[in-house]
């Protein structure tokens, strides 16, 4: 064989390797030690941050919003932050289908996040990035819809 | 092979067989039935109310918006109304691949009913209301090539009495162009351009209020029950289905395929089985026709429409636009991409795609077993290598969507 035809053969292997792994992944449900809390210190331990739905439960299908509430570790309320969303389904290897925005201080440490939804049942990542006297830090949160 | 063996063999081979039949009856689990159940028309929670038309629940509204709908004399030819391809008795499209008005569109006509559930319509998406939709084909030189100046004044002659009786007076149209519009022929574009900002504004408005009327009509038009529906009803609640809505083996096979391995409930979820968010699925560009960007082309469009939740017609507080407001502005990742129909009815509406591209319900459950690489963008489809039984089961489940 030549070395082309080698090269060819062996990533045409590895596309459909890759495809495979991707579809049985999609196919997998979330794994059974995924962290669903609701409240997490951020990795490098700046806030303690709690996330939930502004009304209800949140479910697949409707636009809604959620409020972020920013702590110290110590429990003091952080105000004056600024908080970036992001996030997707890790099994599916897309993002969140509408740009959510921190629209609103409701003060007391408290930040309204507008424009969340989530259009598919499965894992969804929760991902913020907050700024809040000069530090940034970031915290994900896990769903499972 | 000594008799006993053999006999021992079949035996064996029986009783799996008997085993395996068995489990392909009615036995969903509680999870696959409580799926199933979100699928429903039970679970339709009611239209939600569109904030940007003050009138899509006003019941005048919705009758002349239904006259405007059927009214052929809103185009350049006198021949094209919206019924011409959303026909009534064929869930609101025309069975063509792409739709024909003055001329030849580049896209399927969609369905309409449940049409009040979506967010953004068309299949990319490039209109935020129901209103606003409607204005789309009026000016489009291949729909019904009308204008803004042409539309007024057939409201004036033809339907003023009950479009003062919705939306109070009319502006007087006496020096107004017999047509003249931002998106005709390039005399149609000078004469509108003549026009001062007032009489624009003005004409704008019976525009949009012309579109409000159409929307608080199709609202009315909702999804049917299916045979799913009632099949589905009666499992969940521990009932037996009446003999005319049991699933056989085959339906019940496909019914799990579409919520577990053929993944098809990803996109076709919810009571209407669409998500109503945009996906590339790898559908090949239409014979002899680029491939189209889709979602990619819309985003643009939906922020420079004048006729957008945050414009100057639209009803609503900008606090109230949130679809718009929220959208993902990410071009890349909507490339290729389109809104997946609903599925009720699918079976009764050939051709399929955005384009048509697929002529049957068979070549559709093919192209998303196969997943091939999209002509443009990255589909997000995974190969399936769904077996013949498999595709004839999905076939048949799919069957079980239309009333």
């Amino acid at each position: 064989m030549s070395r082309l035809r080698l090269v060819i053969v062996s990533l045409a292997v590895l596309v459909v390797a890759a495809g495979a792994f991707m579809a049985w992944k999609m196919l997998q449900p979330p794994p059974a030690d995924l962290d669903l809390a609701r409240t997490k210190v951020t990795a490098n331990g700046a806030f303690s941050v709690s996330v939930a739905p502004e009304a209800g439960e949140a479910t697949q299908g409707p636009l809604h919003n959620w409020v972020v509430t920013v702590k110290t570790p110590q429990g003091a309320a952080v105000d004056g932050a600024t908080i970036a969303i992001d996030g997707g389904m890790p099994q599916h290897g897309h993002g969140l289908p509408t740009s959510p925005q921190m629209t609103k201080a409701l003060g007391d440490g408290r930040y309204l996040v507008e424009g969340v939804r989530f259009n598919m049942g499965g894992w969804w990542e929760f991902k913020l990035v907050i700024d809040a006297g000069g530090v940034r830090d970031a915290v994900t949160f896990n769903l499972v819809l | 092979m000594p008799s006993r063996l053999h006999g021992l063999f079949a035996s064996v081979a029986l009783l799996v067989a008997l085993f395996g039949l068995s489990a392909c009856q009615d036995d969903l689990t509680p999870e696959q039935i409580a799926v199933a159940k979100s699928l429903t028309i039970d679970a339709l929670a009611p239209a939600p109310d569109d904030p940007s038309n003050a009138y899509d629940t006003n019941g005048e509204a919705a009758a002349l918006g239904a006259a405007l709908f059927a009214d052929a004399g809103f185009s350049a030819n006198g021949e094209v109304a919206c019924a011409t391809c959303h026909l009534a008795d064929r869930q609101f499209q025309d069975d063509l691949p792409l739709g024909r008005g003055v001329g030849e569109t580049d896209r399927r006509t969609m369905p309409l009913a449940g049409v009040a559930w979506s967010p953004f319509l068309f299949w990319d998406g490039r209109k935020d209301s129901l209103w606003s939709q409607a204005l789309g084909p009026l000016e489009s030189a291949v729909e019904h090539a009308t204008t803004r100046t042409a539309f007024a004044r057939r409201i004036a002659s033809q339907h003023g009495e009950p479009y003062r009786a919705v939306f109070g007076p009319l502006p007087d149209l006496t020096g107004a162009p017999a047509s003249a519009g931002p998106f005709g022929t390039p005399a149609e574009i000078a004469a509108w351009e003549n026009l001062d900002a007032a009489a624009r504004d003005a004409i704008n408005r019976v525009f949009a209020n012309g579109g409000k009327a159409i929307a608080a009509f199709e609202r009315t038009l909702t999804p049917a029950q299916t045979r799913f529906d009632r099949y589905v009803r009666a499992v969940a609640e521990g009932q037996k289905p009446a003999d005319a809505d049991r699933f056989t083996p085959q339906e019940t096979e496909g019914l799990k395929l579409f919520i577990g391995r053929g993944q098809c409930i990803n996109c076709h979820n919810g009571p209407r089985l669409t998500d109503e968010h945009f996906h590339n699925t790898g559908v090949p560009a239409a014979a002899g026709r680029k491939p189209d960007p889709g979602r990619a082309a819309a985003l643009a469009m939906l922020d420079g429409d004048e006729f957008n939740c945050l414009g100057p017609y639209s009803d609503a507080a900008p606090e109230q636009c949130a679809e718009l407001r929220f959208m993902s502005r990410d071009e890349h990742a909507f490339e290729g991409a389109f809104k997946p129909p609903t599925l009720r009815g699918v079976a009764a509406r050939p051709p399929y795609m955005h384009a048509g591209q697929i002529e049957t319900l068979e070549a559709a459950i093919d192209h998303y077993s196969a997943a091939p690489a999209a002509p443009q963008g990255h589909s997000e489809l995974q190969r399936l290598d769904l077996t013949a039984n498999d595709k004839a089961a999905l076939l048949a489940f799919l069957r079980t969507l239309t009333p």
